[in-house]
């Protein structure tokens, strides 16, 4: 096996561009487990970790770039303001080890439907950012994740950062696992208030082959909330919401629960967060 | 020896019986220092991999192992034709094979073994080997396999129909009635020991046709016993010592790479090392046998017991490990510890294609408490009576009967524990103040903010024998040697207890330095250079081999002292050994104990017995089977979110009777950690087997509790003291492990108001609106 370890973006997309078949390392907490179980066997290996460019984020006109090597962590504790549903995404991932390690370029790499950091670059539009030695492309996050583990990523390319728009209202974020911390989500709901746009904007995670957002829960939501009054939301509506993201929803059985559970569970987070978003609007 | 001359200030030794004394592995453990058996490395060595059948149940046509002899690299590619001896092993029932020659009998099944210069290549090897197999519908329902029209999976088995055992137990009137009766069925999953330390061990070839084998098990001669067998060599040219162990939990007392390590190393003649993945250790040990139980408890409108009937099957798998002596606790425990006149109660335990299922913690007992716990709190509510009232009125004391007719001899603190975890003081409600997520159901996942949730309380109580039952002598043997080097006292003990991380080596040093009064004390690496010390196992190493230590402690300073008296008026009864001095009660310190040892050495082995156990009564399970019992209870306090089904264990309290704690510490490290292994069976631990496959063999799906998932405990230790032990020591390790589940289950109904009548519970059973699958509620 070949493995590289690029010091400069210029660096990696070149090596990228020479061995399109290479498997990028960042963290780690996806490969090294796939590698572990003997699923993977990849040739190539290409680190990218020493490559500064991947490790910051900056604000840009409302949009924050995120770079694919900025670990959960460092969302958590430095990004919590602008991109508040990713943050609190970010603190339901795995460990405090996972999480320092763990990147949204690696979750998006890898394309899980269970990933849990990809709800609430959905729910916002977020667009992801992917380079080559012949130029930089930018697609939404819905597009760019094609299938289960599938993504539009070609050989010579890389995922180099993720562009988030700011928040512009409260947002949250909930998962579903068998256990209080660590664990693969067995069903999430993000959701994001646009106080100016008045809409909200939702997705539902690890209910279907690709993130999913629930346009007519959206739709009817945005037109039942009281924009202008702030008056509370009435427990009608927000059930109401709740079933509409449920009926979204293209759940499967599998060992981590039941298509049933999970629309159930959809129901209930999407009720849950949707007051709690309103509710921090309204105060 | 001259009079005393100088007064000495005579300070007792540090480190004694009763003190917290330090593990001299836990530095080395906590700072990652510590030689795990993973850890094992020799000069030259190769790397063993197993093929595995990937069917659970399937002939084998032809096995071709070329391709994979023929990879550079490859030094060895293995079949059951090259099984030196004996074809199969078992604990109990010699029935699984060193390697499958006609048909496999679960999924993960060893077939053939590879010897490599490098892991990879062993690996890539594995893959080169051609096995043509013959798939056959696997038998994975228990009670299936016992009907008479079903495959026999065992044609040579001494039972019909897939039956491994049945237990069968009467006592009193069998027709007795009751002004009230509850019948409940309950099941319970797979759940597996998930120990960190994957089954790994180096065997070094002596060159003259024998082996040295390092490996992390819990039992060296019972091992050796096996690995001889199937090695085809006597037991003097096999020597086993034990490596550093990752936990053990029972899943290390069956053999898992022990003889295939050694067909490798003999067969190459170079040292081999083993070690599973992750992965493959979900199919390289044992797990907990799941459980189906059908109770029927009958009792007076006051609440006396007045019957109770069970019928409890076991899923053994495919092959018998310990299953004889699970389902025999099972069944003798299945009413619980309490008085119960009447009792008709049949254990089977049961053949099948699923993965073979032996020995784990609580050992049967943790299956009938699950049982027991849940009916006398569906009893307590048809009475209309408190479950604590209930249990206390029917509790077990000393002198009661058990069902099998045996006497309760020992302490039965089983009202006073229960009494305990009563009035311990309750955890505050929950949380009005900040919002933290970690207090609440699902936890960081941010799930609730308190909307849905419910709390409730639940009480478990359980009991179980120490040691092993039904006329087996598991002796322990203790060879302690004491001298002077440099004007200090020294004392080695030698035993082959097997240090699985429960403290055993401690307590060993502990009852040393209190019975020879010296602080210096060299415990050597257990090994199979002196006799069995019996499993670590059945909570039973710091009676045994703590009983076999002392026993040895005491010979030695009988000779001692009777030496030091020589020019002394006095008897030896006058004289003891303490702060490395010899004393007498009437003339004070008599000699340093180093110059009373001068240049001699005393070596003492002592082999300690438990006292007579003898089998149950195939037709009526009357005997005496058991030495001695102990007992624990929990009190458990859950939120839990009624919406979702989501689970906060908010709190556990426990009360356990441990006979003589030998070093508190260690005690309460192994209360906590057995509670957490009880929490884990009831809210989350489960391998999942489907058409006899196993869906989640890894960490990421096999979950364990977390630090976020096990609460903080309120622990009483009473230590009343067992007349037949040394000290009155009891075991500690399996108790908690059996009462803290009931609990959980008990306080998840409470708040819930759901039967929840299998475990592990996962978040939709709070969600069906009957008791078993179906529609979810609203």
């Amino acid at each position: 096996m070949d493995f590289f370890r690029p010091v400069s973006l210029a660096e990696a997309l070149e090596l990228k561009a020479a061995h399109p078949e290479c498997t990028p390392i960042a963290g780690g907490t996806d490969l090294m487990v796939e590698l572990n179980f003997d699923k993977k066997r990849p040739e190539t290996i290409i680190d990218l970790t020493a490559c500064s460019e991947l490790q910051e984020w900056s604000r840009d006109n409302g949009t924050v770039r995120v770079g694919a090597g900025v670990p959960y962590s460092r969302i958590i504790a430095e990004l919590a303001t602008d991109l508040p549903g990713l943050a609190i995404a970010s603190r339901t991932v795995g460990s405090p080890q996972i999480r320092n390690r763990g990147t949204l370029g690696g979750n998006l790499g890898t394309a899980s439907p269970a990933g849990d950091g990809i709800p609430p670059l959905v729910a916002v539009g977020a667009s992801v950012e992917l380079a080559s030695t012949s130029g930089t492309r930018s697609m939404p996050v819905t597009e760019f994740i094609t299938g289960v583990k599938e993504n539009a990523l070609r050989g010579e390319e890389l995922i180099t950062a993720i562009n988030v728009p700011g928040s512009r209202g409260p947002q949250q974020f909930s998962k579903i696992g068998t256990r209080n911390a660590m664990v693969i989500a067995v069903a999430t709901f993000s959701v994001a208030l646009d106080l100016e746009a008045r809409s909200v904007g939702t997705a539902l995670g690890s209910c279907s082959p690709r993130p999913l957002r629930a346009s007519d829960a959206e739709a009817f939501i945005a037109d039942e909330i009281d924009w202008d009054g702030r008056t509370p939301l009435p427990e009608s509506a927000a059930a109401r919401f709740g079933e509409l993201v449920a009926d979204a929803a293209r759940p499967i059985d599998d060992v981590r629960g039941t298509a049933a559970y999970r629309k159930h569970a959809l129901k209930i987070m999407a009720k849950r967060t949707l007051t709690w978003t309103w509710e921090e609007a309204r105060t | 020896m001259s009079a005393p001359t100088k007064t000495i200030e005579v300070t007792r030794v540090r480190g004694g019986v009763g003190e917290n004394a330090a593990r001299p592995d836990g530095i080395p453990k906590v700072t990652g220092e510590f030689a795990y058996s993973s850890d094992l490395w020799a000069e030259g060595m190769l790397w063993g991999a197993t093929v595995r059948s990937p069917h659970p149940r399937a002939r084998i046509v032809s096995i071709d192992i070329a391709k994979a002899l023929a990879l550079p690299g490859v030094w060895a590619v293995l079949t059951h034709d090259d099984v030196p001896g004996n074809k199969t092993y078992g604990l109990e029932i010699p029935d699984q094979p060193v390697l499958a020659w006609d048909q496999t009998r679960y999924q993960g099944e060893p077939v053939v073994l590879i010897a490599a210069d490098h892991p990879e290549t062993a690996t890539r090897a594995a893959d080169l080997v051609d096995i043509f197999y013959e798939e056959l519908d696997p038998i994975t329902d228990p009670e299936v396999a016992m009907d008479p029209g079903t495959d026999v999976l065992h044609p040579e088995a001494k039972n019909p129909h897939n039956l491994i055992r049945h237990v069968r137990i009467r006592s009193g009137d069998p027709d007795a009635s009751a002004d009230v009766v509850v019948s409940g069925e309950y099941t319970i999953g797979m759940q597996d020991q998930a120990f960190l330390g994957p089954e790994s061990g180096l065997a070094v070839p002596d060159g003259e046709g024998g082996v040295d084998l390092y490996v992390a098990t819990q039992w060296l001669h019972v091992d050796l016993d096996q690995l001889a067998g199937a090695l085809g060599l006597t037991e003097d040219r096999v020597r086993i010592t034990l490596a550093g162990v990752g936990g053990a939990f029972g899943a290390r007392e069956d053999l898992s790479m022990q003889i295939h390590c050694c067909m490798l190393a003999l067969h190459t003649n170079r040292p081999v090392k083993m070690m599973y993945s992750r992965e493959e250790s979900f199919f390289g040990h044992v797990h907990r046998h799941p459980a189906r139980m059908y109770y029927e408890h009958g009792a007076t409108r006051d609440g006396d017991l007045v019957y109770v009937k069970a019928r409890i099957i076991l899923d053994g798998g495919a092959y018998a490990s310990s299953s004889t002596a699970v389902i025999s606790n099972a069944t003798c425990f299945a009413v619980g510890p309490y008085e119960v006149p009447n009792a008709t109660l049949d254990g089977y335990v049961v053949y099948t294609d699923n993965p073979p299922c032996g020995a784990m913690r609580g050992f049967g007992s943790v299956q009938a408490c699950f049982g027991h716990e849940s009916q006398m709190d569906k009893l307590a509510d048809a009475l209309g009576m408190d479950p604590l009232e209930l249990r206390i009125r029917n509790a077990m004391t000393t002198g009661s009967k058990l069902p099998t007719g045996q006497i309760v001899q020992g302490p039965a603190p089983v009202k006073e524990l229960l009494e305990s975890v009563r009035d311990m003081p309750h955890p505050d409600p929950t949380p009005s103040g900040p919002l933290d997520l970690t207090l609440l159901p699902g936890g960081v996942s941010n799930t609730t903010h308190g909307e849905g949730v419910r709390r409730g309380v639940g009480y478990g109580v359980g009991f179980k024998n120490i040691a092993y039952s039904e006329g087996f002598d598991d002796y322990s043997t203790a060879r302690v040697k004491l001298w002077s080097a440099g004007g200090e006292p020294i004392v080695e003990v030698h035993t082959a207890a097997a240090e699985v991380g429960q403290g055993v080596t401690t307590i060993q040093m502990q009852i040393a330095r209190t019975e020879l009064g010296v602080e210096q004390v060299v415990v050597l690496p257990a090994d199979t250079q002196v006799r069995s010390a019996g499993s670590t196992s059945a909570s039973r190493q710091t009676w045994m081999t703590g009983g076999a230590v002392r026993k040895a402690c005491e010979a030695i300073r009988v000779r001692v002292l009777t030496d030091a008296l020589v020019g002394l008026d006095g008897d030896p009864g006058d004289l003891s050994l303490e702060g490395g001095k010899v004393i007498s009660s009437s003339l004070g310190v008599v000699a340093d104990l180093a110059d009373a040892i001068g240049d001699a050495a005393y070596e003492e082995t002592y082999e300690y017995h438990h006292k007579k156990t003898f089998p149950l009564d195939p037709e009526t399970g009357q005997g005496d089977a058991h030495v001695a019992f102990a007992f624990s209870a929990h009190r458990a306090t859950c939120d839990v979110d009624t919406e979702l089904g989501l689970v906060k264990v908010v709190e556990l309290a426990t009360a356990q009777d441990v006979g003589k704690a030998i070093n508190p510490q260690a005690v309460e490290g192994q209360i906590e950690g057995g509670t957490a292994q009880g929490l884990g069976l009831a809210v989350m631990e489960e391998i999942q087997v489907k058409d006899g496959k196993v869906m989640n063999p890894s960490f990421t799906d096999y979950l364990i509790p977390t630090i976020l998932d096990m609460p903080p405990m309120q622990i009483d230790v009473m230590e009343l003291g067992d007349p037949d032990s040394e000290y009155g020591v009891k075991g500690v390790g399996e108790p908690p492990t059996i009462s803290s589940t009931p609990a959980i289950l008990a306080a998840l109904r409470n708040a819930s108001e759901k039967p929840l009548t299998h475990i592990p519970v996962r978040p939709d059973h709070f969600l069906w609106s009957g008791e078993r699958p179906g529609e979810l509620g609203p």
